[in-house]
């Protein structure tokens, strides 16, 4: 099939799973990990700590958590949950695993990534991401009416998992090692939020939203001392 | 899809029962009492009689090992065989449906009773036949009773394979699809040059290409042809939904406007089958129903679709 057919689609006629089915996935999935989702909010909290406190012991400890998460989240939600109804997420499932690695060798080798310590915009976007992807993008499933048993947690569910690796890689330093790590959560998220707005779903603008936000912070000229 | 309120029926009453008591148990199909089924038309290669109206699977079906949504989709089956519904159709890439088709074949019982409809869809054909025992396990039938190309991805292997395949036994009609009213130039050259015992293809009230030379030709050449895309993916029958039903529906039994565009596309004599796909129980009982009443004449037809361009 060539470009232009392809082209002439419509998204909705592409999409091969209802709204309904998709947000099921989340149901299902947290019923099968609890309690996991009480671990993985602390593990979360734990980060947020380190966020705001840069040492780089916490750096470290930031990117191996956001690298287990990566893969943790690829296998358990990607491959058990999201594939059999999306034959296009068993693509997405290396990449996942590169970025497992990536946040390994650049986030934890050789001098690893510095955080800002002192107030700046990318250091308040990228906060401002982590806090959304820990604690309000959860939430988002009450006003949805999915109940908290549809809530989507960081560490266990992609769409978080990438904002909040946006976050980090928003404010990190040097820009060499920062920029790797924003491709693939910025590429789930594109994806992510466009197949949520093609469902019709309520919370398809946060991922977008925060590639926007995410780029606005990782090109603010910056000088702050690091950690 | 828009439902009008009828009045309580014998007919209505059993039907929602044996939705009730789908939904609920599911037993087997036999537990079941039969509704008058619908009007069948012959497959124009064998003569095999085929029920008007069949089920399609794309998205609807799709619902992975969700347990809760297995049995809504074994439910809809469950309505679909005890209105008398044969055809069902699907593709390995229409995600895991091929697996719940096969999970309500199991639950009901009703290997015996299903039109097997799936397809290949692979531009890897050294790839086609593992593909398609794949599919047969997931459905759980001994061979399926069609083999399309889908979309023709690669389908002059892909046809050859299939082909091959009929001769040897292992499945007993072949055919092609499009949708979307794509490459109907390629259709057509296939349908003049191969062996085809069924065409696919979107036709309804208002995407009606396929009336001025794949219907014909499908005539000519004595190939079935299955109907997808009925409601455009229920766009249609949302958008007529904010329209009244003319009172002249009614002479041909049409009581919603999803009756109303499948009536319009089964009374074409080309077309062997429409195939809506739904979760729902009760449009299963509409759509089924839509084959059980009068179909209209070429003069209703031409008023069906003069009408519906005007609104």
């Amino acid at each position: 099939m060539g470009l232009s057919e392809w082209l002439s689609y419509r998204p909705e006629d592409l999409l091969m799973f209802s709204l309904r089915v998709y947000e099921r996935l989340f149901e299902l999935h947290n019923q099968a990990l609890w309690p996991m989702q009480l671990l993985a909010l602390g593990l979360g909290g734990a980060m947020l700590f380190a966020l705001l406190r840069p040492r780089p012991w916490g750096t470290r400890l930031i990117a191996a958590l956001l690298a287990v998460a990566w893969v943790f989240v690829a296998w358990a939600f990607l491959w058990q949950r999201y594939a059999p109804i999306n034959w296009g997420i068993r693509y997405v499932v290396p990449l996942f695993v590169l970025q497992a690695l990536l946040l390994i060798a650049l986030g934890m080798l050789k001098g690893g990534l510095g955080l800002p310590a002192r107030w700046s915009v990318p250091r308040g976007l990228g906060l401002a991401l982590f806090l959304h992807a820990l604690i309000l993008h959860p939430l988002m499933a009450l006003p949805a009416g999915r109940g908290l048993q549809g809530a989507e947690v960081l560490g266990l569910t992609p769409d978080p998992l990438a904002i909040a690796t946006l976050g980090m890689a928003a404010m990190a330093s040097p820009a060499q090692r920062a920029w790797p790590l924003l491709v693939i959560p910025a590429l789930w998220c594109l994806v992510s939020g466009t197949t949520l707005a093609t469902l019709g779903a309520a919370g398809a603008w946060p991922p977008l939203l925060a590639v926007g936000l995410a780029l606005v912070a990782r090109l603010w000229p910056r000088g702050s001392p690091t950690a | 899809m828009t439902h009008h309120p009828h009045p309580l029926s014998r007919r209505t009453l059993l039907g929602g029962m044996l939705s009730v008591a789908a939904a609920a148990s599911l037993p087997p199909l036999g537990a079941l009492a039969r509704q008058p089924g619908p009007q069948m038309r012959e497959v124009p290669s064998t003569g095999e009689p085929l029920p008007l109206v069949g089920l399609g699977s794309w998205i609807t079906f799709n619902v992975g090992e969700d347990p809760l949504l297995l049995e809504e989709c074994t439910a809809v089956m469950a309505q679909f065989f005890a209105m008398g519904g044969r055809m069902i159709d699907s593709s390995p890439m229409y995600g895991s449906s091929q697996a719940t088709i096969g999970h309500g074949l199991e639950a009901l019982d009703a290997v015996a009773q299903v039109y097997a409809a799936d397809k290949i869809w692979t531009s890897n054909p050294a790839g086609g036949p593992a593909q398609v025992e794949a599919s047969r396990r997931d459905w759980g039938v001994p061979r399926f009773d069609l083999l399309q190309v889908h979309n023709l991805v690669a389908w002059e292997a892909n046809l050859e394979t299939l082909l091959g395949m009929k001769a040897a036994g292992k499945v007993r009609h072949v055919g092609i699809t499009t949708s979307h009213g794509r490459r109907h130039d390629g259709v057509e050259h296939i349908m003049r040059d191969a062996p085809l015992d069924f065409v696919q293809l979107t036709y309804n009230v208002v995407d009606r290409e396929a009336e001025q030379r794949l219907l014909p030709l499908a005539r000519e050449r004595g190939i079935g042809v299955i109907v997808n895309r009925p409601f455009r993916q229920g766009r249609l029958t949302e958008r007529l939904a904010r329209e009244p039903l003319p009172a002249w529906a009614a002479e041909i039994g049409a009581e919603s406007w999803a009756q109303f565009i499948l009536k319009f596309i089964i009374s074409h004599p080309a077309v062997s089958c429409a195939i809506p796909a739904t979760t729902r129980v009760d449009h299963v009982r509409e759509n089924m129903a839509a084959a059980g009443t009068p179909l209209p004449d070429d003069a209703l037809r031409r008023r069906m679709a003069d009408h519906v361009r005007a609104l």
